[in-house]
């Protein structure tokens, strides 16, 4: 609970501003000893405070970094630490925002698809720490009545993320975190991907049309039938067979229940 | 009816080996390190992480640890508490902190007096406090809100700074102490921020060891620091974790454990990370210097007993 302090001298509201903003001159207080100055003396926290959470970035946002290169990310991720500092001290949650300010950054206007190889990026660090479960196993389904199937609803694994593109984001992802140029690549292509993590490496694949509204609509509880019914409607050559297959293999879903009653969820 | 595999939250079911921190060096555990670690005919002490960097659900960094847990005593050093804060511990990061101890049940907790949140944000530096009695209350009621929650007491860090404050009123040391006392908390002295803050601040380092409460410390921290200048020139010491522990370190380091006995004591080096076997060679100085010293400290009976 925040309270209200009456200390002489300048408190963490100030110092903390003063640390985000080197145009703020010393907080009120802070000196050096025996009478010296401490204007480098805090600056040492200011480079501590930025380049640590510049790195931090730079850890979350590889594939950015490596398209950008180095020392324009680092411009970059100064300007947006600035504008949204990290709320919590959990640092491998941070750069939530950092694809929208992507999108608004005017100078990297001329390569729209980095927002969307961002989201990649953040969700493939959710996936990373994501809470363990087993996935799905594939032979589960066809243990299911085939009268059933249609009803069956299912629970996301705990790692799996959908990042819908109407660019190549997922080639671009994969060419830069493996260090390979995007020749070949045709960054407006729409691609959407899918990220995972059947066991301890998280996985990321391209998703043929309408699978990612087919997996989306799985996730938030539609019954199989209802989610392909909708996604056969827009995408009417949608490969469902396949999409199931992928599913199963990719290990999108922890568990699955069907029947009458809705209380037959998996624990 | 369902189709699903159980959940293998493989940390939860195991038990751990219990017991204290060895009176011997551990190593601030990587994950590029765990490998090398468990494959290592030389078994490390113990092994500490950031707590923060275990706060995710799952995932192979929770394996890795779990499997290094199982093999070693575990210290988990926790970086994000803002123990200093004037907005008040966030429970929620506290319940976070809660969890990971559950998890791993450590031999040991602890964490900086500093502060590094406030309402603008995280800033993922451990900033200084003020040391009068104002900044005193609020720390103990802290750290007892912490050990009230974890349900055991915890060790607080002795702090590297750049700046002083107009407003403190007492020594670093005489602050240290009345925390410890009021709060019931152990103290954790890292040597290297001992002599980082004293040629900093214009201390000796022998007087800060001379009136720190040495018979409260239950670990030692050591790592490298930079140089760079103050605003007059003069030498300013950065504590960067980047580099070997410093010669004047290690003789500061001898003159803890010729007091206090052996204690277990860490080798902290968290950027440009070397290859396993060079922070093993700190760990083995580190040993070398506690085996030949610590059974003939002044106050190395209190180890011995133990």
């Amino acid at each position: 609970m925040p309270r209200s302090e009456t200390e002489i001298g300048a408190g963490q509201h100030d110092f903390g501003a003063a640390l985000l903003n080197p145009e703020l001159p010393l907080p009120e207080g802070i000196v050096g000893p025996h009478g010296k100055n401490a204007l480098k003396r805090f600056a040492v926290y200011r480079n501590n405070v930025t380049v640590s959470l510049i790195d931090a970035l730079s850890g979350i946002f590889p594939a950015i970094q490596r398209l950008v290169g180095e020392r324009f990310f680092r411009d970059l991720a100064r300007l947006y630490i600035a504008k949204e500092p990290p709320r919590s001290p959990v640092i491998f949650e941070y750069g939530g925002g950092f694809a929208a300010f992507l999108e608004r950054f005017e100078p990297l206007a001329r390569y729209p698809y980095l927002p969307d190889v961002a989201r990649l990026e953040r969700a493939w660090l959710d996936a990373f720490h994501a809470t363990d479960a087993d996935p799905l196993h594939p032979g589960s389904l066809g243990a299911i009545p085939p009268e059933h199937l249609a009803g069956t609803t299912f629970i996301a694994h705990p790692a799996a993320r959908i990042v819908k593109s109407g660019f190549a984001a997922v080639s671009i992802f994969s060419a830069s975190r493996e260090d390979r140029t995007l020749e070949g690549i045709r960054p407006d292509e729409p691609e959407d991907g899918l990220i995972t993590r059947p066991s301890d490496a998280v996985q990321i694949r391209r998703l043929p049309a309408g699978a990612a509204e087919f997996f989306t609509a799985l996730i938030a509880g539609a019954s199989l039938g209802e989610a392909a019914g909708k996604t056969i409607a827009r995408h009417p050559g949608f490969d469902l067979p396949s999409a199931i297959s992928a599913m199963l293999e990719a290990g999108v879903f922890s568990g699955c229940s069907f029947g009458a009653t809705s209380s037959e969820e998996t624990a | 009816m369902t189709q699903s595999a159980p959940k293998s939250p493989i940390v939860e079911t195991s038990r751990f080996p219990t017991g204290p921190l060895p009176p011997r060096a551990g190593a601030g555990l990587k994950t590029e390190h765990v490998d090398a670690i468990l494959a290592d005919e030389h078994r490390i002490g113990f092994l500490e992480v950031h707590a923060e960097n275990y706060m995710g659900g799952g995932g192979p960094a929770h394996r890795a640890l779990a499997a290094i847990r199982r093999e070693f005593p575990l210290s988990v050093h926790g970086v994000g508490l803002s123990i200093g804060s004037e907005s008040g511990i966030d429970p929620a990061h506290l319940e976070r902190l809660a969890g990971v101890v559950e998890r791993y049940e450590p031999a040991m907790v602890s964490e900086h007096l500093a502060w590094s949140s406030h309402d603008a944000g995280y800033f993922n530096d451990l900033l200084p406090v003020p040391y009068n009695a104002q900044t005193l209350d609020r720390v103990v009621a802290h750290i007892s809100q912490i050990q009230d929650r974890l349900k055991r007491p915890i060790l607080l860090e002795n702090p590297s700074t750049y700046v002083a404050f107009e407003q403190s009123t007492m020594s670093e040391t005489d602050f240290i102490r009345d925390i410890a006392r009021k709060s019931g908390c152990g103290l954790l002295l890292d040597v290297n921020n001992v002599f980082v803050s004293a040629t900093n601040h214009g201390w000796k380092p022998m007087h800060y060891l001379r009136d720190f409460p040495l018979e409260l410390v239950e670990e030692i921290h050591l790592a490298g620091h930079a140089e760079d200048v103050d605003d007059e020139g003069d030498l300013l010491l950065i504590d960067a974790h980047d580099r070997p522990v410093a010669d004047t370190v290690w003789k500061l380091f001898e003159i803890v454990i010729s007091q206090a006995g052996a204690l277990p004591t860490l080798i902290e080096w968290d950027n440009d990370v070397p290859e396993w076997p060079v922070l093993r060679r700190e760990a083995l100085l580190a040993d070398a210097i506690l085996d030949r010293l610590g059974p003939a400290s002044l106050l190395g009976s209190r180890h011995a007993a133990e």
